[in-house]
């Protein structure tokens, strides 16, 4: 129901909810990610917590590919970079988690706005290629520089710790994870709002015009690149508190591919889509595996004959997005919404 | 507003010195120069491919002249790139449309005022204080005198892609005056328009330089609209200028219809009898 909603000041009608059953609402699921750890089991906790890590990482990859035009498919090394520094920062400085999270955020958007200066030359599939470069690159740098990272080996590291407690659990883990997500979240709304959002907008809509407009290409273009990355380093350092043990392996170009794939299923363009993405691809192939054991007691194979069709399910869904559903999961959301747009007045 | 009527004695605000534009060897400008008056509208007219556009081009910063220098109040701006541009005042619109088709009316305009805003990328994470001042002022601002003025409020939450060619046109020269324009030049303004869109859209431009005090600087095929609008006309033929003067003047002129309408017996007739039509 979105009727009643006149608005009689100009702040009103840019504030990000609009009307007080929007309000309602968000209320409700901001309730509903508080209690949640308190009714759901290890295995859950998990799950949300690896949900709140590609919520992070997805949105910023929303920003720079589904935002600023520019397709990164480096991201998951940028998240390693962030993992690798929060893990170093903790183990040889002895940082605490809330200083070695943004730690790692600020040493991945570094790294990441070097390697998006190729994007002033190069677009579309060209600089795609020059980010998986990115990717290869810092892959190599994890398994070779063995003094920080540890080599092919990996490292591990001491929980995170908070007015004495040892944060082991992920229903522990929960709690920082869930509100960076947010965080992040909120971040990429306020920006949509402002002349930052909307000259990278610009550049992906139409770059010259952008340019006449007096926005500075190179500046915004890194910009979006250093901000990308900063997602990708915290999502990384939440990562490492979370599993506690990285390896290069974690940060592989299919991550990276697993992102992008993310932002096209939940919606190129809208943050919302990015969380949709980040949800769907996080839970539907656990899904698939929880229905798959669900049918043992009737097919004791299930798991065994299913897991490769799982696979298949999963990536069959992802094509279907593509082709009867382009604009993503966000657009059903959209539908829905309007559907209910005037209930209960008229339906 | 600002000052009009005795601004139109005072040093032109856009100087052209002698501008030459090549594209291997073919000769887009030559020896091209001009002044616009402040507080006037100059129209630039030519057969296709005279270098109308090109010209637009260079003085807006997309191509370096190889020779030539231009002038924007007083300043040599030749070597200045296109950004720099926006923010002292220069103001353009393209032939085909160039908005940014995923936003909305409302967001292109604001993107008009980028160059004159001072968010900064931390600042914007937050939107508190100065960043949400300075949305809400904008917004107030574009509301009031530029969606307001140009009658567009009823889409100002639409998405540009979806609107018809002419009230794209009109967001496009919202746009360009969101910029806080000292000059706008306008590319084919009412190119592909119907009679009545045509009329609308001289009756802003008319309006943009009396109550805004903005000088104009229009290319335009549509000849009754120069005519008709214009105070000065400058006619261009194979990149350079064959006439100049008001447009009374201009129409006489018989280089201009020669280029127009082509020399010889064939073309002297047609300019008899177009003379005459325009003369009743």
């Amino acid at each position: 129901m979105r009727i009643g909603s006149a608005k009689q000041t100009y702040a009103a009608d840019e504030a990000i909810f609009k009307t007080d059953v929007q309000r309602l609402w968000f209320g409700l699921l901001a309730l509903a990610l508080i209690l949640f750890p308190f009714v759901s089991s290890d295995y859950w906790q998990l799950l949300a917590c690896l949900i709140a890590v590609n919520v992070i990482a997805a949105t910023g990859v929303m920003i720079l590919t589904g935002f600023t035009g520019l397709v990164s498919l480096g991201h998951a090394a940028f998240m390693g970079v962030g993992a690798y520094t929060a893990a170093y920062l903790s183990n040889h400085l002895a940082l605490p988690f809330w200083l070695s999270i943004p730690a790692g955020g600020f040493a991945a958007a570094a790294v990441g706005a070097v390697f998006g200066i190729p994007s002033l030359r190069v677009k579309g599939l060209y600089l795609a290629l020059t980010t998986i470069a990115a990717s290869f690159i810092l892959q190599s740098i994890f398994f070779n520089w063995t003094a920080v990272t540890g080599g092919a080996r990996g490292l591990t590291i001491e929980p995170a710790s908070m007015f004495g407690h040892l944060l082991v659990t992920p229903g522990a883990i929960y709690w920082i994870a869930m509100p960076i997500a947010a965080l992040s979240v909120w971040w990429a709304r306020n920006l949509l709002r402002t002349r930052v959002g909307r000259a990278f907008i610009a550049i992906r809509d139409r770059d010259v015009s952008a340019e006449l407009l007096g926005i500075d290409l190179l500046r915004y273009k890194l910009m979006s690149f250093a901000l990308a990355s900063f997602y990708a380093g915290m999502a990384g350092a939440v990562w490492v508190y979370l599993f506690r043990v990285i390896t290069p392996e974690s940060f592989r170009l299919i991550e990276s591919i697993f992102f992008v794939a993310a932002i096209i299923v939940g919606g190129l363009g809208s943050v919302r889509g990015a969380i949709f993405g980040a949800v769907f691809m996080t839970l539907v192939p656990e899904l698939l595996k929880i229905g798959a054991s669900d049918l043992a007691p009737y097919w004791p194979d299930a798991v065994k004959l299913l897991s490769p069709v799982r696979t298949i399910v999963f990536g069959a869904l992802i094509v279907g997005f593509l082709m009867f559903e382009p604009l993503g999961l966000n657009e059903i959301w959209l539908r829905i919404r309007q559907r209910f747009a005037l209930w209960p007045f008229r339906t | 507003m600002i000052e009009e009527a005795d601004a139109r004695v005072d040093a032109p605000i856009l100087q052209v010195e002698a501008i030459s534009l090549a594209f291997g060897g073919l000769n887009a400008l030559r020896n091209v120069s001009l002044d616009v008056v402040p507080g006037c509208i100059t129209a630039l007219v030519g057969p296709n491919g005279a270098g109308k556009t090109s010209l637009f081009n260079a003085i807006s910063g997309f191509y370096r002249p190889q020779s030539g220098r231009v002038f924007f109040e007083g300043r040599d701006i030749t070597r200045l790139s296109a950004p720099p541009r926006a923010k002292i005042g220069l103001a353009r619109t393209f032939q085909n449309i160039a908005l940014f088709r995923g936003l909305t009316v409302l967001d292109n305009i604001k993107l008009g005022r980028h160059a004159h805003l001072r968010t900064s990328l931390v600042e914007a994470l937050f939107y508190y204080g100065r960043p949400q001042r300075e949305e809400i002022e904008l917004r107030a601002e574009i509301e009031q005198r530029i969606i307001d003025f140009l009658e567009i409020d009823h889409i100002r939450h639409a998405p540009v892609g979806a609107l018809p060619y002419g009230l794209q046109k009109r967001v496009e020269l919202a746009r360009a005056l969101a910029m806080k324009p000292r000059l706008l030049m306008l590319d084919e303004p009412v190119a592909g328009m119907n009679r009545e869109e045509t009329e609308d859209m001289a009756r802003f431009i008319l309006d943009v330089r009396d109550e805004w005090g903005v000088t104009i600087l229009i290319v335009e095929h549509d000849m009754r609209l120069v005519m008709d609008i214009s105070d000065h006309v400058i006619v261009l033929n194979f990149g350079e200028v064959i006439a100049r003067g008001v447009p009374a003047e201009v129409q006489k002129n018989e280089e201009v219809a020669k280029a127009y309408l082509g020399s010889g017996e064939i073309g002297s007739q047609v300019r008899q009898s177009v003379t005459e039509m325009a003369a009743s």
